[in-house]
């Protein structure tokens, strides 16, 4: 990707005039052309008001744009408390005679659908006497620049809020950029999950990536399997996903242009599904006889499959998004080589003793349902270099030369979602942000062809050590580093120093939201985290 | 040197119990009441690990609508004990904070198995409900249930204190939701006197609310001091009497970032309902950037060249106004903290501004101690401990301070706090081979972080690990957990905390020979879950879940 402008394409005289334009510039992720300048305009709660332009293709009544309007009316002005004020339909009772106007434009409908793969989030901003002017595509575009339009909101030291003259070109650099909770190490209320919805949307992230279910626990209340959560979960009512809860997840997101990638693992990391549906997983053997434990999805079955369509077909009516994540990582063959009726199955097939093969049937017989589906697999189902392989998205999630493997899969002409780097339930002390900033997800060497393929990536949340006590803290902001990674120019944003106070800002920023996001280094925010 | 002495008199039989700790104690297990050996996880999550509990698998209910806490006839602490008063509230929201009001009526069993109440006697004739705890006092206790009465003997409230926790911790949920607890008897007393834990409240502030939230959760892991770094070079958040320009100008904010004397109090007072001392730190003579804005000439101007570079250094040691300063302040903060202790630091003193400044090299050469600059550093160090010595306060220092051969009064607590387990090792050598007392902070610095469950490396090491005669071993009174404030504020600190911390808080009260880890991460999983169904969000340890959820998101 080229740098499209210069960030410091700025006005430099009147910025020094007026003793320089403070932390103005800290919209996080960078957009692609911003051109502040020193003058302001001021802003008051009582004077503010959005609109639909005239020549929009969406009005009042599209819920998308209407709850964004609520809602970044009470991140712009915090003290107003929201309360039903903002809004298209706004019955404000204004003290000022002209409001602050700020007029969305957007060229097509429609409002009551999903954020989806190709979805266009450009948008302009131009921030202007009086007004300011939201153009874009899409609902989804102009979401995007109201999240910006709040960033540029800043309150003076009398507690004034105020906006500079600004002028925003911007887009996505990938168009993937996704988040993983998993929901099944340890069970995340549904408030932990909106909560970081929200913080998603302030970082421009548009895939929450669910790896809801997993060996220590199913909470993916199903609806024509009850008995996976009722016996797979850590507890039936209290630790699990109702069809309710999965249906307001999906809402949420939707409603910030997030999209839900859910993810049904198998044929590994399923021990958990074993409880509820008696002979899915193969049993394991210590020499001629059953051990009692079992190892992956038995393969071999013709139950096995008519489980995984049926599961696969209610999870696709479940979830609206046309990716659907299969898993398929880190299988044990141990379990497998040890059972016998595997062994004669292997041997009719013409496997020899290659499990991959097993494992490659099995995932390809299960993609082959997902009809108008993509399939995302992790890079393992990649790896097992099976000849006829079917189109899937890989997501290169293993530590190691990570771009050699994007290079091997896009030379493949498959799809890419890297992850590698981007595995921050690793802790370490200090600022270990920087490490996430500083990747260059196409510095691989292939061709323009092959770099396309690279659509995005994902930051990991594995959840071994993170349930809702420390999961907010331990994402932001480092999320946020990747985030702007995956959308910003990448020349642009080479410098991690220059990044620093940025993101700083931005941190504060997200702590005044409500998002529990922990200090960078040492110093102070204005508002600090109210809770404990 | 004087106070010791008085208290040595007043308490030496407990000086004695409390200097015992690096002596093996053989009564680490559980037995049952017949006498077997019990894995300690069996019946009971306690911890930190009680000295001796004996345990039956005989169970009593408690009801939400009869239990009561009440006053032994004979105890020395009545209902105007506002400490006992307080904790009785307190552990009977702990004890029964789920239960719905009326769900025990439903399942009232036959008379003789429900324990009606705890009877709180204190024993000796000072239950010292009125005082603060300290370094000496007593935190023994003995615990008995049985219905229909338990019973709970301690010597002193601070002791009291310790037993309500234990006796909370005992009681646990039915499948119906109902609280219960076993047949247990419990004789208890902590290894170490001094059992810390260490905030840092100038590289980033603290709210009042988190401050108070970890003494709660201090006081569930039985830990008894919190040492507030309060100050540092990066702000000064302690609102001074005498000196209000310290935090007017120091602070990140004058009144949004500051400790008004009313917070001090009151962060205090919550401490001492739940037998915590707080051992204020005020960090000299370096570590003091943010001092020199609220008062001129107390920073060494460092010089580049002949002429003043603009910058500081640290305290400056060679003027009398600096001296006098710091007789005013720590007059003022001998009042305001109760404690007998106060930590002075002397840590990590940057040599070179004082090198560049031709007035502090005149001084030396005056004062004869050529190059050494730690000749320097000593005698500040030697001044300061002279006026904090009228002030009628025993004082703690950083390991530095003794390195570097100041003149201590034996009376000093020395800090460990450096190197690797070898060096710190050394170190508490030949601190208690000087005579001095120390503690521990080397193996527990919580701040720094790290993938996995490293609190099983806090909970291996060992302040006694070091090689020493029983008598040097009897100077180590305790150690402290530590987290420092650089990637630390309201946002992330008590889940980084906790259970962390709990790991150190079980080395320092239970019995040496409690180590077996695998037994402690079955307890340890139970606890913080018990902390997180209190309200304290504390991390996970592992994949696993809690009955009831953090539900603070």
């Amino acid at each position: 990707m080229s740098s499209r402008c210069n960030l410091r394409f700025l006005i430099p005289g009147l910025a020094l005039l007026l003793g320089g334009v403070p932390s103005v510039l800290a919209v996080w992720p960078q957009p692609q052309q911003i051109r502040n300048s020193a003058e302001r305009y001021s802003l008051s709660a009582r004077a503010f008001l959005f609109k639909h332009a005239d020549v929009s293709a969406v009005r009042s009544g599209c819920d998308v744009l209407d709850q964004a309007f609520t809602r970044y009316f009470t991140l712009i002005f915090p003290e107003s408390g929201g309360g039903g004020t903002g809004g298209a339909h706004n019955r404000y009772f204004w003290t000022e005679a002209d409001p602050f106007t700020v007029e969305v434009n957007v060229a097509e409908g429609p409002c009551d659908g999903y954020p989806a793969e190709g979805s266009i989030e450009n948008y302009k901003l131009t921030v202007s006497p009086g007004q300011a002017v939201l153009t874009s595509v899409t609902v989804w575009g102009a979401l995007r620049g109201l999240e910006s339009l709040s960033q540029l909101v800043e309150q003076d030291d009398y507690g004034a809020y105020y906006i500079n003259k600004t002028e925003i070109e911007d887009f996505p650099r990938f168009q993937f950029r996704g988040l993983l909770l998993d929901t099944s190490r340890h069970y995340l209320p549904l408030q932990a999950i909106l909560k970081t919805l929200d913080a998603m949307a302030y970082s421009k992230l548009n895939v929450f990536h669910w790896h809801i279910v997993d060996d220590p626990s199913f909470p993916y209340q199903s609806r024509k399997y009850p008995d996976l959560s009722k016996k797979g979960a850590y507890h039936p009512f209290t630790h699990i996903y109702t069809q309710t809860d999965v249906r307001r997840v999906i809402e949420h997101a939707r409603l910030r242009g997030i999209r839900v990638l859910a993810e049904f693992d198998s044929p590994g990391h399923t021990q958990s599904w074993g409880n509820g549906q008696p002979s899915l997983l193969t049993p394991c053997y210590r020499g001629d006889v059953p051990s009692g434990t079992y190892g992956p999805v038995n393969p071999i079955l013709d139950s096995t499959y008519v489980f995984m369509a049926n599961l696969l077909k209610e999870v696709t009516s479940v979830f609206p998004d046309s990716y659907i994540h299969l898993g398929g990582d880190e299988v044990d063959f141990s379990c497998w080589k040890s059972n016998p009726d595997i062994k004669a199955f292997m041997k009719k097939m013409g496997f020899g003793s290659d499990f991959t093969k097993l494992e490659s049937f099995y995932i390809i017989v299960n993609i082959s349902t997902m009809l108008n589906r993509s399939s995302v697999v992790w890079q393992d189902v990649f790896d097992y270099h099976e000849i006829n392989r079917p189109r899937y998205v890989v997501e290169v999630w293993k530590w190691g030369c990570y771009l050699c493997e994007v290079r091997r899969v896009t030379k493949a002409g498959h799809r890419v979602l890297l992850s590698a780097p981007w595995y921050i339930n690793h802790i370490s002390y200090g600022q270990d942000w920087r490490n996430s900033y500083t990747v260059q997800p196409q510095n691989f060497s292939g061709t323009e062809e092959q770099k396309k393929l690279v659509i995005g990536g994902e930051v990991c949340m594995w959840g071994e050590y993170v349930d809702a006590t420390n999961l907010s803290p331990r994402l932001w902001p480092r999320a946020c580093a990747a985030a702007e990674r995956l959308w910003s120019d990448e020349v642009q944003t080479s410098s991690v120093d220059q990044a620093f106070p940025r993101l700083t800002d931005f941190r504060c920023r997200l702590l005044r939201r409500g998002i529990q996001a922990e200090p960078l280094y040492v110093g102070h925010c204005k508002n600090e985290y109210q809770g404990i | 040197m004087l106070l010791s002495i008085q208290l040595q008199r007043e308490f030496g039989a407990l000086l004695l119990a409390a200097v015992a700790a690096c002596v093996a104690w053989e009564d680490g297990d559980v037995w049952d009441y017949d006498g077997h050996k019990l894995k300690d996880s069996d019946f009971l999550a306690l911890w930190p690990l009680p000295q001796k509990v004996q345990s039956s698998a005989v169970s009593f209910q408690l009801s939400a609508s009869r239990f009561q806490f009440t006053h032994a006839e004979g105890s020395s602490a009545g209902s105007d004990c506002s400490i006992l008063q307080n904790a009785f509230r307190r552990y009977f929201d702990y004890i029964f904070g789920f239960t719905k009001k009326d769900r025990d009526q439903r399942r009232r069993n036959a008379a003789g198995s429900e324990v009606l109440e705890l009877q709180v006697a204190i024993t000796s004739p000072d239950a010292e409900c009125d005082g603060f705890p300290s370094l000496t006092s007593d935190e023994s206790y003995e615990l008995s249930v049985d219905q229909p009465s338990a019973v709970l003997k301690a010597p002193k409230v601070w002791g009291a204190l310790r037993g309500l926790e234990t006796f909370s911790q005992l009681v646990y949920e039915d499948a119906y939701g109902a609280r219960n607890i076993n047949k247990t008897g419990v004789s208890d007393f902590p290894r170490f006197a001094h059992r810390g834990v260490l905030l840092d409240s100038s590289r980033h502030y603290l709210p009042l609310k988190v401050i108070l939230a970890n003494l709660e959760a201090m006081a569930m892991n039985k830990y008894n001091v919190f040492h507030w770094h309060i100050s540092d070079d990066q702000s000064f958040p302690y609102v001074s009497r005498m000196f209000p320009d310290l935090s007017q100008k120091g602070s990140y904010h004058p009144y949004t970032h500051v400790y008004t004397p009313a917070d001090v109090k009151m962060v205090i007072e919550f401490a001492r309902m739940r037998g915590i001392r707080v051992i204020a730190e005020f960090d000299t003579p370096g570590h003091t950037q943010s001092w020199g804005f609220g008062q001129k000439d107390l920073l060494t101007p460092c010089y580049t060249g002949s002429s003043p570079s603009g910058t500081y250094g640290p305290v400056n040691p060679i003027l009398n106004t600096t001296y006098d300063f710091m007789a005013g302040f720590f007059k003022e903060i001998s009042t305001v903290f109760p404690d007998a202790y106060v930590h002075l630091g002397g840590d990590e003193v940057d040599f070179s501004c004082w090198k560049s400044n031709p007035d502090i090299q005149k001084f030396m050469d005056q004062q004869g101690f050529g190059k050494d600059y730690s000749k320097l550093e000593s005698f500040y160090i030697q001044r300061l401990l002279d006026i904090v010595s009228s002030t009628d306060k025993g004082y703690m220092v950083w390991q530095e301070v003794f390195d570097n051969g100041v003149k201590l009064k034996m009376d000093t607590l020395i800090h460990v706090w450096k190197g690797n387990e070898a060096q710190y090792q050394a170190e508490m050598a030949r601190v208690t081979g000087a005579g001095y007392r120390t503690l521990l902070s080397t193996p527990w610095y919580l701040n720094r972080i790290s993938y996995g469950q490293d609190w099983r490396d806090a909970y291996k090491a060992d302040p006694c690990n070091f090689t020493g005669t029983d008598a040097q071993k009897k100077l180590v009174i305790g150690g402290e957990a530590c987290l420092w404030g650089e990637y630390v504020d309201a946002s992330n600190l008590t889940p980084r905390l906790w259970p962390r911390a709990s790991a150190v808080a079980e080395r320092l009260w239970s019995d040496q020979g409690v180590r077996d880890i695998s037994d402690a991460y079955v307890r340890l999983v139970q606890h913080r879950c018990r902390m997180v169904e209190r309200g304290i969000p504390a991390e996970p340890l592992f994949t696993g879940y809690c009955r009831h959820e953090y539900s603070g998101v």
